[in-house]
This record gives structure tokens, C-alpha cells and sequence, in this order.
């Protein structure tokens, strides 16, 4: 397994996603003192996760500040520090509230450096969640990736695992342009290895996270697990699946996906936003147009079903693509 | 005398200048409609004419350190804030030349050596970032003011009242001008504004006054003392200027008798011009004679035609550059 982020054999150590976020964070406050982060119960309930547990203790009310419930208020209050010299954090709890914001995000901080002929930036991160399974219904569930990455101007990062959250966040803080960074809710006690010291992560290179030869399976974010928990059934069907995360989907590792691509010969983009105009009918058709004289089939998607996230967990648990039905896909793909 | 009276009582220098600058605005202005109603210049355009007082008024207030927000309606905002006529020809253009490269337009000229944060073309959707100018000069430890220009047609927004909150809140220093030219595009702000337009920033806790904004020494009086309270930590505030939008919404907008007479019209530029009145406060005060108001109206006129030759003559940019600037 290539981890691309870690190119020394630095030491490590096991960390939560969460952790792995309020490290970066803290680091990134301690670096600099233009960095601040707003939000609702950011301080001292730590957000409704508890991901920004403890930074107010070390950093004060005055660089973690709790905010009324104004998620377009907070935003724009974003963008108007950062186009004056600071490095915002804006703290959007759930994803679905990115529907509050989005004349501050698509129209305002997006076009800001295009439209002022590149005399004014917004360095504005703006973390938010995504994810469904967590029984929050059709409000607090949805993965709206697609509508922040369809906007010229915005950075999109969807990290995967601790160590990538980590390094992608404080990349995140120290971009000089709008950077969404949506963190799958699900995944905040997810472990994993995080190098010690010094990490940060470029945007637009994407990690294989398995290596492979008969498939290759573009997941993001949690789907990233589910891909690898599908490469582990197939392996015992004797097929060899590579998964490749972009981690990034704007900018896009194009290249890397392409040739993983040509070089199963076979692909299959599994994303949770919704199927229907989504990030994985983007991805598919990286893939398509680059790899299409390589393939020996068409790329396949597994995404989550086109409908509101329903309540019950039979219901919701049947919206999102698990690693049955993408080791069906494959199998399917191969032949099998 | 309250000190706010006392303030308007400006020397001949500050007069005369604002009296130049309003002129200029009101000539460029002129110039745009006539670009527009020539085929010379494409797309939207809103012109200030009849408002002169309030941009001038504010800005005048200001320093170039200070921050401002703008509207769609923005050209007046930019020239009292410091910027040259001849770029933002170029930019109402789509020159090379312009503020932005030709990327912004009319809508959407920024000028952040003056520290103008740039026009918006969405109603009310510079009150956060306005906000968030505010808050960074505090947090950098600047005494720096940031003021936020709106319509009275963004009373509408929901986000203004959020970054009210949040200015009155955490004390930012930063003064919203409700510049109320009595209509939201082709309706009545009455049929669209329910209440007192002053009881909702008072209800933040927000300082809150309201001027004749045709009278630029009032505008500027007022205006001074609440960008000296902010200043000094004072807070927020709140400056609802009423005014009179001369023209349509915007320069295509010419046959308006179904939403407004021309008796009203006609009344607001006989009794209430921004520029006569300023006119006439200074000959009254012999301050000026009616030869030396004329000499600047000319001298701006002179500005004007070079800053539009200039423009006119500027390239338009490479098409390669349109991929440009969407990143830094």
C-alpha cells in the first residue's frame, strides 16, 4: 500500500480523524496569528463533534469564536477578513447547511480574485461535513460536494483518513484561495496512522491507496473505506483491484486517474453525493475521455441514491454504496 | 451648536473639493449613460446621478486606509473613494486597462489601493464581508473603519441583519449606509419595507441616524462623528441617507410612468440637487463665486473627456486571458 503523503519513514502515531483535525488546527493557530476559526459551539462545546475540543483553552474566545446561528453571516464575515489579511476557518457544521452560505461561497469568495483582475484573494477555509448513515434524516445527511466543486474559484478537499486530513487541512489554511474541506462525519473516530512533526499535503495529487491489476476503483472521502473493504472481498474472488483517491477533486489529479485506468483496463467510481449529475459522473468522465482506447468496459458508478436521505435505518442504509455492491460492480465488470 | 452642526460647517477647501468631486461623478455618469445609449459600451450599467452627496459625503469622511463595500449601483462609491476615471472607463469597457483586467465590469470594480473591496452585483451581499473587514482591522490592531454602502432595497436580505448582529456584538468597527433612493429597482420601498427602517439596526443596539442625503456637508458631519466613535471602539452604526435615484435602475430603464411620475422626478432635481444645493450654500457663504463653480465644473468636464479618450483608445484583452486570475 503506497501512502504518498508519507515519503520518509517518519515516525508515527495512531490518531482519530478528529484528533488528527484539531492538530492540524492547533498547529496551524500556533504558526499563525492571522488564522481564526468561527463557528457555532466551536469553543467551548468544541462543535457538535467535538472535533475543535480544547483550542479554546490554549487559543482564547478571541481566535475561537462562537458565533450566532448565521451561517451566511459567519461566512461572509469570512470573506471580508480574509480579502484583509487574515486566514479564516469557518466551522459549517453540517453539509447540508452549505445551501445557507452559498452566495457568500459560489458568488462572493469564488469570483472575488477573477472578478477583481487578481488584486483581491480570499485565504478562507471553510470545513463541513458529509455523510449520511448516522440516522439524521434528510437535513443532516446529505454529501453536496458537487455543488461547491462545480464552482470556478473554490478548492475542494475530501479527506479520507486521519493522516490526509491532517496534512490536507493545513495545506487548506495556507492557500491563498477558498478552500472547501468537507470530512466525512461518520469517520471522526476512524484511526489511523499519522506521521509526527511537520505535514502538509499538496493539492490535485491523488494517493493510490491499494495497488492493483484488474480494477481500478475511485473512491472519496469514507468511500475510500468501503473500496478498500471491496478490494478485500475480490481479492478472494481472485481479482485484483486498485483504489485511488483524488483526494482533492478541485484541483483534480486527472493523470493519475487516467492511468490507473489504462492500466486495469477497468474502472469504477464509488462517491456518496448523489448519482444524478455528482462527482462521480465527473470522475467517470475524466476516465472516460482519458482512458477510453484502454478500457474493456464502460466506467461503472456506485453512488448514493437519488433521493432525500430517508430516516428508518433499513430505508437509509439502502441509499449508500457498500462494499457488497461494489464488489458486485466489479465482479460484474470483470466478467465474474 | 452640536458638534455634528458644528462639523458641517466646513472651510471653503473641503467644500470646494467635494463639490469637484460630486461633479466629477455626476459627468461620469453622464458619460456612461451616453456610452451605453451610443452602443459603445455593453451589458449593465446604474448610475448614481441624483445620489452624488452620499458617496462624497461618507468617503469624505474616510481615510484611504478605511475600507468600503459597493452596489451594483457602484461608480460613485469608487471615484469618491479615490479612484481615476480613466481605468474605470477602461473597466466599464472591458479594457485591459480596467480596475480588473476587464474581468469585473460596471458591477464589479474593485480598488484595493484604496481600499475599496469592490462592488457587488448581489443586493445586500457585501454586508458580511464589510463585517469582516471590521473585524480584521480590530484583529490586526488597526484603528482602520470599514463602511458597508447598501440600497434600501437590501433592507430585504436576511444576511444584512445577520451581520448586524454580529457587528453589534462583538462592537466591530464598521457603519452600514442605507442609501434609501425611495425605490427597490421599479417598486416603492414603502410597498416593500414594513415598520421604521431606523427601528431595525436601533434594535441591535446599533448607533443609528438619519441624514438628507442630498446635503453633502450634513452627510459628511454625520458621517464624521460615527467613523470617529468607531474608531475609538465605539461600535457599530447605522447612517440612513434619503435620497433620489435621478435615472432608471439601470441605463436601459428610461420609460418609468407606470412606477413613478415626472413631477417627482422633475422636483427632486429643481428643489433637491446635491450639486446646487452645495452650490448655493457656497456662494451664500461667499465661499465661491458662481465663475469658480463653473471653472471646476469644467476643469471635471476636461477630466472626463480625456479619461474617456484614454479608455476608448485602451486594447481590449488577449482572449487567452480569460482562463487567468480564477486561482491565485
Amino acid at each position: 500500500m503506497s501512502t504518498g503523503n508519507v515519503e520518509t519513514v517518519a515516525a508515527t502515531r495512531t490518531l482519530t480523524f478528529a484528533r488528527a483535525i484539531n492538530e492540524a488546527l492547533a498547529e496551524e493557530l500556533r504558526r499563525d496569528h492571522t488564522v481564526f476559526v468561527i463557528g457555532e459551539d466551536v469553543a467551548e462545546a468544541g462543535t457538535a463533534f467535538k472535533v475543535l475540543a480544547g483550542l479554546v483553552e490554549e487559543f482564547g474566545p478571541e481566535r475561537i469564536l462562537d458565533s450566532p446561528i448565521s451561517e451566511a453571516g459567519i461566512t461572509g464575515l469570512g470573506v471580508g477578513a480574509a480579502m484583509t489579511g487574515m486566514r479564516p476557518v469557518v466551522d459549517i457544521m453540517f453539509g447540508d447547511f452549505l445551501t445557507l452560505v452559498m452566495d457568500q461561497l459560489a458568488n462572493q469568495a469564488a469570483k472575488t480574485h477573477y472578478m477583481s483582475g487578481g488584486k483581491l484573494n480570499v485565504p478562507m477555509t471553510l470545513r463541513t461535513t458529509m455523510g449520511a448513515t448516522r440516522r439524521s434524516a434528510a437535513q443532516h445527511s446529505q454529501s453536496l460536494h458537487a455543488w461547491v466543486a462545480h464552482v470556478p474559484g473554490l478548492k475542494v478537499v475530501l479527506p479520507s483518513t486521519p493522516a490526509d486530513a491532517k496534512g490536507l487541512l493545513k495545506t487548506a489554511i495556507r492557500d491563498d484561495n477558498p478552500v472547501v474541506v468537507i470530512e466525512d462525519k461518520m469517520d471522526y473516530a476512524v484511526t489511523g496512522e499519522v506521521p509526527e512533526g511537520e505535514l502538509t499535503i499538496p493539492f490535485g495529487v491523488a494517493d493510490v491507496k491499494r495497488e492493483g491489476e484488474d480494477v481500478t476503483i475511485v473512491a472519496t472521502s469514507s468511500m475510500v473505506r468501503v473500496a478498500l473493504a471491496a478490494a478485500e472481498q475480490l481479492e478472494s474472488d481472485g481479482i485484483s483491484a486498485e483504489v485511488v483517491d483524488p483526494r482533492t477533486l478541485v484541483p483534480l489529479d486527472r493523470e493519475a486517474l487516467v492511468r490507473s485506468a489504462q492500466k486495469t483496463g477497468r474502472a469504477i467510481v464509488v462517491d456518496e453525493g448523489y448519482r444524478s449529475y455528482g462527482a462521480s459522473a465527473e470522475l467517470a468522465a475524466v476516465i472516460g475521455e482519458g482512458a477510453f482506447w484502454g478500457l474493456d468496459g464502460p466506467v461503472r458508478r456506485c453512488a448514493a441514491m437519488d433521493v432525500p436521505v430517508p430516516f428508518s435505518p433499513p430505508l437509509e442504509d439502502a441509499t449508500v454504496p457498500t462494499p457488497e455492491l461494489v464488489a458486485l460492480t466489479a465482479r460484474e465488470l470483470c466478467g465474474r | 451648536m452640536s458638534a455634528t452642526a458644528a462639523r458641517a460647517e466646513i472651510g471653503a477647501e473641503p467644500a470646494l473639493e467635494m463639490y469637484r468631486k460630486m461633479n466629477t461623478i455626476r459627468l461620469f455618469e453622464e458619460q456612461a449613460n451616453d456610452l451605453y445609449r451610443s452602443a459603445k459600451m455593453t451589458g449593465l450599467t446604474h448610475l448614481y446621478i441624483g445620489e452624488e452627496a452620499v458617496a462624497v459625503g461618507v468617503c469624505s469622511a474616510l481615510r484611504r486606509t478605511d475600507w468600503i463595500t459597493s452596489t451594483h449601483r457602484g461608480h460613485g462609491h469608487c471615484l469618491a473613494k479615490g479612484a481615476e476615471p480613466s481605468r474605470m472607463f477602461a473597466e466599464l469597457l472591458g479594457k485591459e486597462a480596467g480596475y480588473c483586467r476587464g474581468k469585473g465590469g460596471s458591477m464589479h470594480i474593485a480598488d484595493h489601493a484604496n481600499g475599496n473591496l469592490g462592488a457587488n452585483a448581489i443586493v445586500g451581499g457585501s454586508a458580511g464581508i464589510a463585517t469582516g473587514a471590521a473585524f480584521s482591522a480590530k484583529r490586526r490592531g488597526t484603528d482602520e473603519v470599514a463602511v458597508c454602502f447598501f440600497g434600501e432595497g437590501a433592507l430585504g436580505q436576511g444576511l444584512v441583519y445577520e451581520a448586524m448582529n454580529l457587528a453589534a456584538l462583538w462592537s466591530l468597527p464598521v457603519v452600514y449606509v442605507c442609501e434609501n433612493n425611495q425605490y427597490n429597482e421599479y417598486t416603492h420601498y414603502l410597498e416593500a419595507t414594513a415598520g421604521e427602517i431606523c427601528a431595525r439596526p436601533r434594535a441591535f443596539g446599533i448607533e443609528t441616524v438619519e441624514v438628507d442625503g442630498q446635503d453633502v456637508r450634513a452627510v459628511y458631519a454625520e458621517t464624521a462623528e460615527l467613523v470617529d466613535r468607531a474608531r475609538a471602539s465605539g461600535g457599530p452604526a447605522f447612517l440612513l441617507a434619503n435620497t433620489y435615484r435621478y435615472l432608471g435602475h439601470h441605463v436601459g430603464d428610461v420609460d418609468r410612468a407606470y412606477y413613478r411620475s415626472k413631477e417627482e422626478e422633475e422636483l427632486w432635481r429643481t428643489d433637491r440637487d446635491p450639486l446646487a444645493l452645495l452650490g448655493g450654500w457656497l456662494e451664500e457663504r461667499r465661499l465661491a463665486r458662481s465663475e469658480d463653480l463653473r471653472r471646476i465644473a469644467e476643469e471635471a468636464q476636461d477630466e472626463i473627456e480625456r479619461a474617456l479618450e484614454f479608455a476608448l483608445a485602451a486594447p481590449f484583452p488577449d482572449p487567452a486571458q480569460a482562463s487567468e486570475d480564477v486561482y491565485r
